[in-house]
């Protein structure tokens, strides 16, 4: 098989909150036989500053992204939301600049979030990788809507041995946390979440897992600080085998 | 007035509100799941029906011409209004011309739009509001919360209290049947004495003239028939061509705002009664309304002039579940309405609306005619950012954040640095407060990051290679 040389885009939340996840994808990648490489140049994708209605300055960071990402054949995302920003906002961000159009467009083009990679273009699938706990999926909505990432994960996680699953009620329904939307109205951000948390607990499940790092942090935050015991990882950790060490907030 | 986020305040600290507002859009949710998955290709059926609203909404003017050569034809008249003030205007002296005293008015979120219920108040003319809901909240002296439940705030417990302090003889017994009962004893008197009979349109026939309500009570027809006068105000965009059209519409509609295949009475107004008719009223009104549509189109918010008033924007948006209707202060509430209220009364005072939203892109997956809300929704921001409408302390975070990002070096050195600090600050895994992050972490804990961004660990490790 021809090894794939992919540039991980790391994601800005990843790099400072929990870089576990970033090791984790280059992990999975390798096992996918893919290089992985790490391209200097990236910092974050833009995406606050687009939802902000801050146009200036997300087009200056998707410029430096797309310059960035540019020289490699894949770009693949930890992250649906930054997956999406780039594949679906980027394009629409150059729609009447003639000069960055054709490079946003062919970063889009060939910018895949982690799970969909590994599952739809190199057709892997993990093995020899055991988790014994009962886990639940909550999927983002980025990843979901913009990028149709449902069956992926699923399909990946399959294949953990020893993990079963436990259906979340409203597992399609947004944790509340919407980026800056959960600092800027905190109090609505707060009751969304506290419903989902409230389903998770319900579930009985000893894992929550997701695929963006956002929506993990307000719902472990959540779950914590209402004192629940159900441990969160962003699914890709699983995936890669990386499923024994600590959960989001805890020591390790 | 109060601002969005007291009113929000106040709606996250009732606990009655969230009772009602979920049964009513919880039931809503997965009735429309069932609807939607037993119709053929609702795909396919969403792709035509937003092709329809396009092809009127391009070709408005011609539309909107033939529908007044043949609704003229029928024998109605057809006025034209450029803003909510002379669509009231005209409304007003249509009923002076008749000497009416009081109104039956058939539920129109048109008429809410543009203030009519106020209007006839202000002329000193009666109205009786006679869907069940309006009629509650007609009783309770409030604003719709929602376009097609305008009591869904209210819980079947509290209307009972309300038909009890304020109906002439009352229900006894504590149930449905027998609150409806109540209602329709109070209102049947008050209607059939109407002068004259005020409806909107849920479409407007373009080749017949015709124009189309639909209820689930049957209340439209009985206020509209049996006055001398019916007066219709509806908005320009509710035109299609035919009645084939008309018809698709309506599937959609029905399914996507209740779950049902068709609501209880759909009837087409054609004129007023002609020569050998028994019933009609006599003379037949239809004042077409503009109230910043045509702005709309220029303004980029073209796709919104496809809206149905379905409601299921709203009835599936998290953020609407949890704050209700009244909350977001405009006519209008949910997603349609954050997109909507800030054309109809300006970005200055609604730009919390279109910012107080997840984007999580719900609202635009069960739109029946595919409006692309969270990308309008992302416009307004946009307009609200150049206009200078966002919070220093947001602009100020913000531009600080991409200014460091661009500059890869530095970023490195300054995301170090606040790793650093915010990993000496956790305890056992966790943050719980944090500087100048008060807004998550008055709710939640923040993770505790490792000691060093992934950037650094992995430069180290490529070293070690
Ligand atoms: S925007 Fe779409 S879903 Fe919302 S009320 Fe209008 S037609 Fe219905």
């Amino acid at each position: 098989m021809r090894t794939r040389r992919v540039a991980l885009f790391v994601t800005c939340l990843v790099d400072l909150m929990r870089p576990r996840i970033g090791f984790a994808a280059i992990r999975a990648l390798e096992a996918a036989g893919c290089e992985v490489v790490v391209p200097e140049g990236q910092t974050c994708c833009g995406q606050p500053a687009l939802n902000s209605g801050d146009r200036d300055h997300a087009v200056a960071l998707a410029q430096q992204t797309i310059a960035a990402l540019e020289p490699y054949e894949a770009v693949v995302v930890p992250s649906g939301s930054c997956a999406g920003t780039i594949r679906c906002h980027y394009p629409e961000l150059f729609e009447h600049d003639a000069a960055w159009l054709p490079r946003a467009q062919a970063v889009a083009g060939r910018t895949f979030e982690i799970m969909a990679w590994l599952d739809e273009v190199c057709g892997w699938k993990p093995e020899g990788v055991r988790v014994d706990a009962k886990a639940t999926y909550h999927d983002s909505c980025s990843g979901l809507r913009e990028l149709g990432i449902k069956a992926q994960p699923r399909r990946l996680l399959k294949n953990v041995e020893g993990l079963s699953f436990a259906p979340l009620a409203g597992e399609e329904t947004c944790c509340g946390f919407g980026g800056t939307f959960c600092v800027k109205y905190p109090a609505i951000s707060n009751a969304i979440v506290g419903e989902k948390a409230d389903a998770i607990d319900a579930t009985g499940a000893d894992l929550l897992l997701a695929g963006d790092l956002g929506c993990l942090m307000n719902m472990a935050g959540k779950l914590n600080r209402k004192g629940s015991k159900v441990r969160a990882y962003h699914a890709i950790e699983l995936i890669a085998g990386m499923g024994d060490g600590p959960a989001i907030g805890e020591e390790g | 007035m109060s601002s969005f986020k007291e009113r929000a305040d106040a709606a996250l600290a009732d606990p009655i509100l969230k009772i009602a507002v979920e049964r009513t859009a919880g039931t809503a949710e997965a009735k429309r799941a069932v609807a939607v998955d037993a119709f053929p290709d609702f795909e396919a059926a969403r792709d035509r029906a937003a092709a329809i609203k396009d092809h009127v909404v391009a070709h408005l003017g011609a539309y909107l011409e033939q529908f007044e050569a043949n609704a003229v034809a029928a024998g109605a008249c057809v006025h034209w209004a450029s803003t909510a003030d002379e669509a009231c205007r005209i409304v007003i002296d249509i009923c002076k011309a008749a000497g009416a005293k009081s109104v039956a008015r058939s539920k129109s979120m048109l008429g809410e739009e543009i203030g009519l219920p106020h209007a006839l108040a202000e002329a000193g003319i009666g109205r009786v509001e006679t869907d069940l809901a309006e009629h509650i909240i007609q009783l309770a002296d409030e604003r719709p919360s929602h376009i097609i439940w305008p009591a869904m705030h209210k819980t079947r417990e509290q209307v009972s209290a309300l038909f009890k302090a304020k109906h002439r003889s009352p229900h006894e017994e504590e149930t449905i049947a027998a609150m409806a009962e109540s209602a329709r004893r109070e209102l049947r008197t008050q209607m059939l004495g109407a002068d004259v009979g005020i409806s909107g349109a849920n479409f407007l026939i373009a080749d017949t003239g015709a124009i189309c309500t639909v209820t689930n009570e049957g209340n439209a027809e009985l206020s509209l028939v049996p006055p001398r006068v019916h007066i219709v105000t509806a908005g320009i965009e509710k035109i299609v061509p035919s009645m084939p059209h008309a018809i698709h519409m309506l599937r959609m509609l029905a399914r996507s705002a209740t779950g049902a295949a068709l609501t209880q009475y759909t009837t087409f107004y054609t004129g007023p009664k002609r020569a050998g008719d028994r019933d009609g009223p006599e003379e037949m009104h239809i004042v077409l309304v503009d109230n910043g549509r045509t702005k709309m189109r220029a303004e980029g918010l073209t796709e919104m002039l496809r809206c149905i008033r379905c409601g299921a924007c709203m009835n599936h948006c998290v953020v609407f579940r949890q704050i209700g209707g009244h909350a977001y202060g405009g006519t209008y509430p949910g997603p349609m309405g954050s997109v909507l209220t800030p054309a109809l009364d300006g970005l200055k005072q609604s730009r919390d609306l279109p910012n107080a939203c997840t984007l999580n892109g719900k609202c635009q997956e069960v739109c029946p005619v595919r409006i692309p809300l969270p990308t309008l929704l992302r416009g307004w921001r946009e307009k609200s950012w150049r206009e200078g409408l966002e919070p220093t302390s947001m602009r100020w975070g913000l531009g600080l954040w991409a200014w460091v990002a661009r500059r890869p070096a530095l970023y490195r050195l300054g995301t170090g640095m606040a790793v650093r600090a915010m990993h000496m600050l956790g305890r056992k895994g966790w943050i719980s407060t944090l500087p100048l992050a008060g807004g998550w972490t008055r709710y939640r804990d923040i993770p505790r990051p490792a000691a060093q961004t992934f950037m650094a660990q992995y430069k180290k490790e490529e070293r070690r290679k």
